[in-house]
């Protein structure tokens, strides 16, 4: 039921390599000024509107694993296909070090199954150095990309509130949703020590935007992706209405390895392996876009060698692959006893929280240079694989009507009775922040692996600094304070030093960004501040290897919005004359 | 044609559940289309080296019969039948037990070697397997290592195995049809978020904020088309 091209045009004014939230964005804007476009996937074609592709409101019986995450690492429902390992697709890290690279080969990438967090980044974001001379400042300035952020929430759909914070700017928002009972207590004890609560900011359509998108009918499944497509992911929401709409060829199954140059240089298309059936094609084009995913794009430029090219595309300045960085991430949990043997009601809400905390604090007050958001999590989900263990360490936390503690572990109706009195009783609070952009965080060719399909794999080195680390360190203080503030019981220890104060392994938090960066400078950045690159004019970069600082925000509103800003470009320098 | 056949009919069209959902059918016909889709043999949203490796793993068989039946009896140890529901063995806990092993390989040896290291805790004591034991006699081993903060130092692997063997009984009840409705989860179904219930606001001496209630989705702006004033404020 899918419409996947399989005989190419003889040349096209523009190839796009990946089908995620930068390449979707750059198709939509360039087929519709009427330019000739092929989008290239590696993965296969997806839809969770047809019934063969749901996941979404399945029950956990449905899966012979309850929904375990054995098969997909984000459990059985969750809408990527992919993870952390690909089978005959490897990658190594250098060093010791450790990062973990999460690939998702199908329409649409990654934002199928994305938390939908989607955070402008703020004035102060783009101008880091200035600040505290730490990384390197953007290229261009919050006043740039507002005028495409403001596009992208009225195409795409994001609900939140105007709050006026100079950092976490303003936008043309849908109306929340209200918050849960145990986001009413997060906020309550938050704002007691001093931490100040707002409803989130998630691209879910609480409103309908459209006459092609449902409203949200609160499933909390987002991560299953959308049967009516009220929440945003790529390929529903935009290659797929690019493709109806015409211009458009999308080739599914085709890896690239190679971005094909010139005599001067200058790109001519790609080429890729139909990976059902390994044959080679190739697919001409005036201007090639790589939105691969920061480090597909960084692995895919460095394979692609050339008399012009020896260091790989664009790489004269040997920053490709440089500066990679992802969000630094860490939480905690707590049980709530108030919320013991809770009234029962439906409370999924939509696939995420109604609340948040953008960064509050001054830095220059604290011992770290840069800022972290809080997530929060609880409440009476879906009964997954996982629902009802631990008891051997929690059920001591339930008392009786005397006050007396039940035992630990046992076994019985009272076990049975004691799971169901606890069920929806923990909360959890994630920080997620800002990592600096340092030369030393890489990923690079490995020489003596290739891939099965013959193309060379990346290798990774990627550590923490002390910055990062005190920042984590900060970050569990916070948790533990707002946790007992709710009378919460926490679980676990607070992580200290020997636990890197309990920071998730570099890439795990899927915000990988940072390695084709833009600048001014050709010879510290690979990109110029419309995301072209330096030393090939028609080549172009949409996704978030063109971010100089990540922010301590989800990187994903500004992919998107930096996307639409290459291709007006695009359209603009073809209609001069100059592509 | 009844509406079962009917709906048989749109679903051979292509018209997902998602559209019945969109225009607002009944959750009886939800219910309906998904059982048909499923009979049709659709899977539950598998890719195909997904719908390969189920088929393979659930071909598979790991546990014997004299396991299987042990674990047939810690079950519904662990889950009893109550006055609310039944018991583990009632809602197929033993089955997804036996599929775990296999999808999870590092159960395997564990489990294989806690129910023999369980059959050599009960020919010490009584000269019988597990199985061939009374219940008062099987109890009595049970609780040398049901209890963590109390069990003797040197049942610690039958400690560990008995916390596993909970914590996958206690899952594959909380996770089936049975242990849901007996927990009585109330969603996966398409509705509107309207906040917490009044009645449970005021039992934890909660209130939404006069903000909160001015800024928050109303369910009859849902379906109207998103705008803005000159403000960015939505109208």
């Amino acid at each position: 039921m899918s419409f996947e091209i399989n005989v190419p045009k003889e040349k096209y004014d523009v190839a796009i390599v990946g089908s995620g939230a930068g390449g979707g964005m750059a198709a939509k804007v360039l087929s519709e000024a009427g330019l000739s476009v092929a989008v290239l996937e590696a993965g296969g074609f997806y839809d969770p509107a047809q019934e063969e592709y749901r996941t979404q409101l399945r029950w956990p019986w449905e899966s012979p694993r309850r929904g375990a995450n054995t098969v997909r690492p984000f459990g059985d429902f969750d809408a990527a296909w992919g993870g952390w390992e690909l089978e005959g697709e490897p990658y190594l890290r250098k060093n010791g070090t450790s990062f973990d690279w999460f690939r998702s080969r199908m329409l649409g990438g990654r934002t199928n199954h994305w938390g939908r967090i989607s955070l402008r980044f703020g004035p102060k974001d783009f101008k880091r150095k200035s600040i505290d001379g730490l990384g390197e400042d953007w290229p261009i300035g919050y006043e740039d990309v507002k005028p495409y952020y403001d596009r992208v929430d009225k195409l795409v759909g994001v609900f939140g509130t105007n709050e006026g914070l100079e950092d976490d700017p303003d936008g043309y928002f849908l109306p929340p949703p209200k918050p849960r009972l145990h986001e009413l207590y997060l906020k309550q004890a938050a704002e007691s020590v001093g931490v100040p609560v707002i409803p989130s900011r998630l691209s879910v359509l609480t409103r309908r935007i459209n006459d092609d998108r449902g409203a949200c009918f609160y499933c909390n499944q987002c991560n299953r992706a959308c049967n009516v497509y009220a929440d945003f992911s790529s390929g529903t929401c935009l290659v797929q209405p690019a493709m109806k709409r015409g211009n458009v060829d999308l080739f599914t199954n085709a890896m690239v390895r190679e971005v094909l140059t010139d005599g001067n240089g200058l790109a001519e298309g790609v080429v890729y392996i139909n990976t059902k059936n390994l044959q080679e094609h190739r697919i001409e084009a005036r201007v090639v876009i790589l939105g691969a995913s920061a480090c597909e794009t960084a692995r895919l430029l460095l394979n692609s060698k050339s008399a012009a090219h020896p260091n790989g595309l664009a790489n004269g300045s040997g920053v490709v692959g440089r500066y990679l960085h992802d969000s630094t991430g860490s939480d905690r949990m707590a049980i709530l006893p108030a919320l013991f043997n809770r009234e029962r009601y439906n409370e999924d809400g939509v696939g995420g929280m109604h609340v948040y905390t953008p960064w509050w604090l001054d830095n220059n007050k604290m011992d770290f240079p840069r800022g972290y958001h809080l997530e929060y999590w609880g409440g009476m989900g879906m009964p997954l694989y996982g629902t009802g263990s631990g008891m051997d360490s929690m059920r001591q936390h339930i008392r009786d009507e005397f006050g007396n503690s039940s035992p630990n572990g046992g076994y019985g109706a009272g076990l049975k009775k004691d799971i169901r009195t606890m069920y929806g009783s923990a909360v959890g609070i994630s920080g997620r922040g800002e990592c600096i952009a340092r030369y030393d965080n890489y990923c690079e060719i490995d020489p003596n692996v290739v891939d099965k399909y013959g193309i060379p794999v990346l290798r990774f080195n990627y550590t923490w600094s002390e910055h990062e680390l005190k920042q984590a360190q900060h970050m569990h203080e916070t948790f533990e304070e707002i946790l007992t503030a709710m009378g919460g019981i926490l679980v676990g220890e607070k992580p200290g030093a020997e636990r890197d104060y309990g920071l998730h392994i570099p890439g795990r938090i899927i915000h990988e960004v940072g390695t084709t960066r833009m600048g001014d400078n050709p010879a510290t950045s690979v990109l110029n501040k419309n995301s072209q690159a330096h030393e090939c004019k028609n080549l172009f970069v949409v996704d978030a290897g063109s971010f100089v600082s990540q922010a301590d925000k989800n990187p994903t509103w500004t992919i998107m919005a930096l996307s639409w800003r290459a291709s007006d470009y695009i359209v603009e320098q073809m209609s001069q004359g100059n592509l | 044609m009844d509406r079962r056949e009917h709906l048989k009919l749109l679903l051979a069209g292509g018209v997902g559940a998602g559209l019945f959902l969109a225009t607002g059918c009944s959750q009886e016909d939800v219910q309906q289309s998904e059982e048909i889709l499923r009979d049709a043999g659709f899977g539950y949203g598998r890719a195909d080296y997904e719908a390969e490796h189920d088929k393979k793993l659930l071909a598979d068989t790991f546990f014997t019969e004299t396991e299987f039946e042990m674990v047939k009896v810690l079950s519904d140890i662990i889950i009893p039948a109550d006055e609310e529901s039944g018991s583990a063995t009632d809602a197929g806990v033993p089955d997804f037990i036996e599929f775990m092993m296999k999808d999870y390989p590092p159960f395997q040896l564990v489990t294989r070697g806690g129910l023999m290291w369980l059959n050599n805790q009960c020919n010490s004591k009584f000269g019988k397997t597990f199985l061939d034991c009374t219940e008062p006699e099987r109890l009595e081993i049970i609780d040398l290592i049901a209890w963590p903060d109390r069990a003797a130092p040197e049942m610690q692997f039958g400690v560990r195995f008995f916390n596993r063997m909970r914590d996958l009984v206690a899952t594959g009840f909380f996770t089936s049809q049975m242990g849901v409705e007996y927990l009585d989860y109330r969603g996966n179904r398409p509705g509107f978020w309207n906040g917490v219930p009044d009645e449970v606001l005021r039992n934890h001496g909660l209130e939404y904020d006069q903000k909160t209630l001015d800024e928050c989705i109303k369910e009859e702006d849902r379906y109207r088309i998103a705008e803005w004033d000159d403000d960015m404020n939505p109208v």
